[in-house]
């Protein structure tokens, strides 16, 4: 699908990317790790055919630079930082939607289903957007086209937990027949979403390893947590997560998207002190394009069982 | 031809959301407004009176303007696209590299003209209303001119975008070619000839290949068609190109010079690092 060989990129006198040769396959989901300069963004640019480089980078045995067009056109991508767009959210929706030959409904339902509501912000500038609308109209858009390869800086960063759980599950929809390319700084944000690790450093690659792939996209833990006293934070925290206060803050339950699991984790450690019961327990999965919302019902009924 | 048009269609809409734009506006609206304001219809120059008085004022004042505010305005907002990584997102869209280059200077001519030509037509509108005689010779290769002033800036901003790295660059870049050809215009010229540091067949022809003489003298020429005011000079052109000849010139020679720098533009744009 995607094969990077002998590439390697400069500017001026600094080396960026520095020989690098990769392949990867077909509905692979890699995960792109690094510091700040390990190259990630540079490798994207690439990729995307927006860098000159030497060596050579092909998909699908196309050449992304020579080729813009007929490549560019099955790769969704979503960057890490929304562009400062002026143009309104509408003819952004619109001018994609008519490159990519895609209806620009589809990208209305996604958003829809992301927990963006488009109508009333058509006419705003996308600039004006807050960060996570940003962020969920890109995501939109990439997805709603019949895209290959899904190319994704950070894609998550500035959703909240319950989008986050929707992303995860149009990630499911899609795991068969497109390839991922997840980048971030940091594995932990990732690390559930994939199946293989490329870690990245002074642009080499200094790590190429498949992880254990048992946990689904669509897969969800049922989750319940007593505490020794109730704490105003952590009941903050756990209502972002859509958790039900079972009674008077002390106990809590609620269902965690497997891709996040890691994520919800880390949030709860940093209550450890006031926690004195933690169960997390593997709930069956979200049929792909239900929504979730039936499905996720009855994984809160089992958890209760729990 | 559909990529072109939604490029240009979206720098379009970009630009008119732009401050700039808003600015640019108001500078030519107001230049007309003002002219009619101060009443200079009913002054006279070299004979010149009424709405021919009006727009040789104005296009000389669009000479002394339109250039460098198209070139900062062009190489700002496409410099500064690329450095705020409108560039990264919007050429991962499968859009071919031609389209997106001559589309955004499609998008960016119809934004530049139309408030320097709505300007005229504002002048002719209040001139009928008034009664006053409209020269609709003098309006339509004053429009032309204009058109061409445009192309050719927004050409030479084009290759200053393709070619700096950074905002700052460019900006400093298109300044300094402005000061260039102001620098070489016939009154610089002309102090080098009496110094008799170049030959005046030489500092004649600089003078021609600088586009905003070309202009100027242009504009001249219209109420001035013996060109009196250029002194000998007049006699080269006159004698090289001839009254007509000339004002074809001054319509063709800087179209050549902006499609030739966004040409060239072009060539280093996708040839090189494009965010």
């Amino acid at each position: 699908m995607i094969s990077f060989s002998h590439v390697t990129k400069s500017f001026r006198k600094s080396r960026v990317l520095d020989d690098i040769s990769l392949d990867i396959g077909l509905s692979e989901r890699v995960a792109l790790i690094g510091s700040n300069g390990a190259g990630k963004t540079t490798l994207i640019r690439c990729l995307l055919g927006e860098y000159t480089f030497d060596g050579q980078v092909s998909i699908e045995g196309r050449d992304p630079r020579q080729e813009r067009t007929a490549v560019l056109g099955s790769i969704g991508f979503v960057p890490q930082l929304p562009p400062p767009l002026k143009m309104p959210v509408a003819q952004l929706i619109d001018f994609s939607a008519a490159l990519c030959g895609t209806d620009p409904a589809r990208i209305h339902q996604l958003a829809q289903r992301l927990g963006l509501d488009l109508a009333p912000i058509l006419t705003r500038p996308f600039v004006k957007l807050s960060g996570g609308m940003k962020q969920k109209l890109l995501i939109a858009i990439a997805l709603g086209r019949e895209a290959k390869l899904l190319i994704m800086d950070e894609p998550a960063a500035n959703l909240d937990p319950e989008a986050r759980k929707i992303f995860f599950e149009l990630l499911a929809e899609r795991q068969e027949d497109v390839t991922m390319l997840i980048s971030s700084h940091r594995l932990n944000e990732v690390s559930a979403l994939v199946n293989r690790v490329i870690e990245m450093d002074m642009g080499k690659v200094v790590l190429d390893d498949r992880v254990a792939d048992d946990v689904s996209l669509s897969g969800q833990f049922g989750c319940r947590i007593s505490l020794k006293r109730s704490e105003a934070a952590f009941a903050k925290a756990m209502q972002a997560w859509n958790f039900r206060d079972l009674g008077e803050g002390l106990e809590w339950e609620g269902v965690v998207p497997g891709p996040d699991r890691l994520r919800f984790m880390g949030m709860t450690s940093r209550y450890v002190a006031l926690i004195s019961d933690y169960s997390l327990h593997e709930a069956p999965p979200v049929a792909a394009g239900n929504g979730g919302g039936a499905a996720l019902r009855k994984v809160g009924a089992d958890a209760t069982v729990i | 031809m559909k990529q072109l048009w939604l490029t240009a269609k979206l720098d379009i809409v970009e630009s008119l959301r732009a401050r700039w734009f808003q600015v640019y506006t108001l500078v030519f609206g107001g230049i007309v407004a003002l002219l009619f304001l101060f009443g200079l219809t009913e002054s006279r120059v070299l004979g010149f009176i009424g709405l021919s008085r009006l727009l040789v004022t104005y296009i000389q004042l669009t000479m002394a303007i339109l250039p460098i505010f198209v070139l900062i305005t062009t190489v700002r907002s496409v410099a500064g696209d690329r450095e705020a990584g409108v560039y990264e997102y919007l050429l991962s869209l499968p859009v071919s590299l031609a389209a997106w280059f001559w589309g955004k200077i499609l998008g960016r001519y119809i934004v530049i003209f139309l408030p320097v030509f709505g300007a005229m037509v504002l002048a002719v509108l209040i001139a009928l209303l008034r009664g006053i005689e409209v020269p609709w010779g003098m309006f339509g290769y004053y429009t032309a001119l204009l058109a061409v002033m445009a192309a050719c800036f927004l050409g030479i901003g084009m290759l200053i975008s393709a070619l700096a790295r950074s905002t700052d660059m460019a900006q400093g870049a298109a300044f300094v070619v402005w000061l260039t050809l102001l620098l070489f215009l016939d009154l610089i010229l002309l102090g080098v000839m009496i110094q008799g540091k170049v030959s005046p067949e030489v500092a004649v022809t600089v003078a021609l290949a600088n586009p905003l003489q070309v202009f100027r003298t242009a504009a001249l020429a219209l109420f001035d068609p013996q060109l009196i005011v250029l002194g000998p000079s007049a006699y080269v052109i006159l004698d090289l190109f001839g009254v007509t000849g000339y004002k074809f010139f001054a319509l063709a020679y800087p179209t050549l010079v902006g499609i030739a720098a966004a040409t060239l533009g072009y060539q280093i744009f996708r040839r090189g690092d494009l965010p």
